[in-house]
């Protein structure tokens, strides 16, 4: 499998971002050994056959990436980050920490949030707008 | 579904290989029995190896070859540059033990697995003889060359002495900008297989035609056994436009090993052996009238280049073309120095020249007290003041226009720390973008297959820059067909030859030959027909047909038509294809060709902090037709990016003693993360150029990240009262 991507094998970058043990870790910082028992989705897991992943069809649809090198790392962190949201895990913004319950999902939540994924491309905003409408998405 | 329509914002074709990790970068290729192979770099920055130990490395597990100066196969003319840049470069490929800059490749080492490549990497002995490196750009001042260059060194237009004695205020000022790396996430990898004499590359490039000439001249072969493959780009920024040194060591590596080898660049290996935009250094001076009337414009730059070969990054550029003054000045100088050779890099001259004069047009709007935009209205070039040629198109007072309102310029208090929350000061500034419009010579194909579908080829490469898809869009558009009945391809060698993805020039080169071969095709269709006894349009005059919808028919009886594909099947089911090429006419020469736009800054500096954050980006842009809405936009939007990296973010640090790259890493070479990127309201036009070409479009890669750093530079000095005039502002000159 070829989809997760290298860019620096340092941890700087996010392009080799996969969810493995239910949270988004940078893989080339990790060994297999350590994940023993784990499940490990990459962006070849994401979709269901033919039917795309809400955040898969909101990056095609908001343009969020250029070359598409970056895109698998974004991807994977923009599905970590929705879970991450719902469950109330608070960022460097946000700024009520003792509330409980899901965080407000601001533009500025969301751009904190996919910073640890690097694009040269420069697709941000659409990143942002492709989590906006993957998290009105799969809200219930 | 309805046919595809030029500029509509048609989803990528390749979009959804991209998002579920489909898409094949050049070095994920499997090629069966492939070695892995790594590159060694010098650890000093001149002088000569004087010995190599090898023994440990090779006693190492898993090795199959170390490749040194002593041992490499030897090359023609030494391994000098065969062809000319942007494809040929002047390489390092183990011909000699010279080290001109520190990270130069000198050695590559081939194992069965890349961890044991690496470690057996980390066995070898290099020692050097060292002399000292030339490191300090400004001290290379007097003894500066004149390089070779499409712009020449020093030129001026009317009588300098007289402009300037003319003048009631001047300015004049130094502008800096640093060294830096393009960076690509993707990094530079090449996967070299030999089948006897013929080479096959997997290469990560922006010029698959450039890759397989250069390493055919280089290797000495004809450049018919190579051939050279690159479906997707992870972005090239003009790092990837020349072959540099790992491409050929890769292919020699795979001779010596008897077999493919794989080579992908460390992330910092990419601080030097595949170029970076050179330090510049800028001389500005402008005089004007008390009404803002420019009466002369001097543009003096100094840029670096190494040892081995002349770049020169022309920031005096669009001085020449950009205001109506009837005195400009400007030169080009170069100082060599012990570091790896500077190279294109996104918008090279405009991207640095525009900091630096839309800064001091900046300056002299204030000296002036004179509003920025009202000072570029006044002296609004109606056509090039130096070529003296009238543009091809030009709609700049609207981008300025539709800018200034967009943003709401006018409710700007001119008064510099006029406006303050709390902290923050906030600021507001413009700028001028422009770029040179560029086109060349394509080939595409089309083809009409049985199955219904239409085939679109052209031998370019999709860097990110929506080339599948406005191939695919254009071809449609052209046939009347939905986008989805359409496939692109690209990216191989075996295609028809498409130009460099290097100055904004795919587009405007590539989607000619698309359309003239649609035609083709369409005229392939028409001849079987009317000479085929079995068609309803036998004998028929090729003028009373047309083609619509993906059918054939009678223009006096539109419903007469019939699909492509039961002439396809008439043909004896075998594809129908046509090969055309496109090259910009003789008329364009009549035209200064250049791209516009205006760009508008809101800066936020924390005082205490000195923390700027660009709060938001208003930028309105005359491109010419955009082919696709979304794909264009994301394309500007990308360059703004880059301005706002270059205006507040990236340098690469050199150490003075020892020309390493310091921050040779991504944590360390800063570059804008998402949370740096404030709103950005980006438009276009739209209105077409027909004078540069068929549909009316010009490049749009690039002109993104002009202009728009001296907006935010501009922006920091409303807000601050402080004027920057050196690349990056960053905290610690905020705070200074
Ligand atoms: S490759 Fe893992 S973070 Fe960059
Ligand atoms: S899409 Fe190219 S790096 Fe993000």
């Amino acid at each position: 499998m070829t989809g997760t991507k290298k860019g620096c094998d340092h941890g700087q970058c996010g392009s080799c971002t996969v969810i493995a043990g239910g949270r988004r870790i940078n893989s080339c910082l990790s060994l297999a050994l350590v994940h023993q028992g784990d499940t490990v989705t990459t962006i070849e897991g994401l979709a269901h056959g033919d039917q795309l992943h809400p955040v898969q069809t909101a990056f095609l649809e908001h343009d969020g990436y250029q070359c598409g090198y970056c895109t698998p790392g974004q991807i994977m962190s923009a599905v970590a980050l929705l879970d991450e949201v719902r469950k109330g895990q608070p960022s460097q913004v946000t700024p009520e920490l003792r509330k409980a319950g899901p965080v407000e999902l601001t533009p500025d939540e969301i751009k904190e949030r996919m910073s640890g994924n690097l694009c040269r491309c420069g697709a941000y905003p659409g990143i942002v707008a492709a989590v906006q409408q993957a998290y009105g998405q799969t809200q219930s | 579904m309805s046919a595809a329509a030029i500029g509509e914002p048609l989803t990528r074709v390749d979009g959804r290989a991209k998002v579920t990790g489909a898409a094949k970068y050049a070095a994920e290729f499997e090629v069966p029995h492939a070695a892995h192979a790594v590159m060694v770099t010098s650890t000093v920055a001149s002088g000569r190896i004087t010995r190599m130990d090898t023994t440990a490395a090779e006693r190492s597990p898993g090795v199959v070859t170390i490749m040194t100066p002593a041992n490499a196969p030897r090359l023609p003319n030494n391994g000098r540059a065969a062809v000319n840049p942007p494809a040929g470069r002047v390489l390092q490929l183990l011909q000699d033990a010279e080290v001109h800059y520190n990270n130069q490749p000198i050695a590559v080492v081939v194992a069965e697995t890349l961890n044991q490549a690496l470690l057996a990497a980390a066995l070898i002995d290099v020692r050097y003889q060292s002399t000292p490196p030339k490191l300090d750009f400004q001290a290379g001042f007097p003894a500066a060359h004149v390089g070779k260059n499409k712009i020449p060194s020093m030129l001026s237009e009317g009588d300098v002495a007289q402009g300037f004695a003319a003048a009631e205020v001047t300015v004049e000022q130094i502008y800096t900008t640093p060294k830096q790396n393009h960076n690509p996430m993707e990094p530079h990898g090449t996967i070299a297989s030999w089948d006897g004499e013929l080479l096959t590359l997997h290469d990560a490039t922006q010029y698959i035609f450039g890759v397989k000439q250069t390493v055919a001249k280089t290797l000495g072969i004809p450049e018919d056994n190579v051939r050279v493959l690159c479906p997707y780009t992870g972005g090239g920024f003009g790092s990837k436009g020349s072959t540099w040194s790992h491409v050929v060591l890769a292919a020699m590596a795979a001779k010596v090993a008897k077999r493919p080898v794989k080579l992908v660049l460390e992330r910092p290996q990419m601080f030097g052996p595949v170029g970076g935009r050179p330090e510049t250094y800028q001389h500005i001076v402008l005089g004007a009238k008390r009404d803002g009337t420019l009466t002369a414009i001097r543009h003096d730059c100094y840029s670096h280049v190494s040892t081995v070969e002349d770049f020169v990054e022309p920031s005096s550029s669009q001085t020449r073309m950009l205001y109506a003054a009837p005195v400009i000045t400007t030169s080009q100088k170069l100082v060599s120095l012990n570091v790896g050779t500077p190279t294109f890099q996104r918008a090279p001259g405009e991207a640095t020249g525009t900091f630096a004069l839309e800064i001091a047009m900046d300056e002299l709007a204030v000296a002036l007290n004179m509003d920025p935009v009202a000072l570029r209205l006044k002296n609004y070039a109606e056509a090039d003041p130096t070529s003296h040629k009238p543009f091809s198109s030009k709609h700049l007072r609207e981008c300025y226009e539709q800018g200034a309102g967009r943003f709401g310029w006018s409710k700007r208090n001119p008064a510099p720390r006029s406006h303050r929350e709390g902290n923050l000061l906030i600021g507001y500034g413009m700028a001028t973008a422009t770029y040179p419009a560029n086109r060349s010579e394509s080939q595409a194909a089309v083809r009409f297959e049985p199955n219904g579908r239409v085939t679109v080829l052209s031998g370019t490469q999709d860097l990110g820059t929506g080339t599948y898809t406005i191939m695919a869009q254009v071809a449609a558009a052209k046939l009347g067909l939905p986008i989805t009945l359409v496939d692109a391809k690209l990216g191989d060698t075996r295609q028809p030859q498409g130009p460099v993805s290097g100055g904004s020039q795919t587009a405007a080169s590539v989607t000619p030959a698309v359309q003239a071969a649609a035609e083709q095709a369409v005229l392939k269709l028409v001849t079987l027909e009317i000479s085929n006894p079995g068609s309803p349009f036998y004998g028929a005059l090729p003028e009373e047909l047309d083609f619509k919808e993906g059918k054939l028919l009678r223009r006096s009886a539109p419903a007469s038509g019939i699909p492509f594909t039961e002439i396809v099947g008439r043909n004896g089911g075998a594809a129908v294809e046509a090969k055309a090429s496109a090259k910009p006419s003789q008329d364009v020469e009549e035209y200064s060709q250049h791209s516009w736009g205006a760009v508008f800054a809101e800066v936020a500096v924390d005082e205490s902090l000195g923390m700027p954050h660009v709060r938001r980006l208003t930028a309105v842009y005359d491109v010419g037709t955009l082919l696709n809405e979304k794909t264009g936009k994301s394309q500007l939007i990308g360059g703004l990016v880059w301005a706002q990296s270059l205006a507040l973010e990236e340098e690469t640090h050199i150490d003075p003693t020892t020309g390493r790259p310091v921050n040779n890493n991504l944590a360390e070479y800063h570059m804008p993360v998402n949370l740096d990127i404030g709103a950005l309201d980006v438009s276009a036009l739209g209105t077409p150029d027909k004078n540069f070409e068929p549909l009316g479009g010009r490049g749009i890669g690039e002109i993104g990240i002009t202009g728009a750093s001296a907006a935010i530079a501009n922006a920091i000095y409303h807000a601050t009262g402080k004027r920057f005039r050196d690349a990056p502002i960053t905290p610690d000159k905020l705070l200074a």
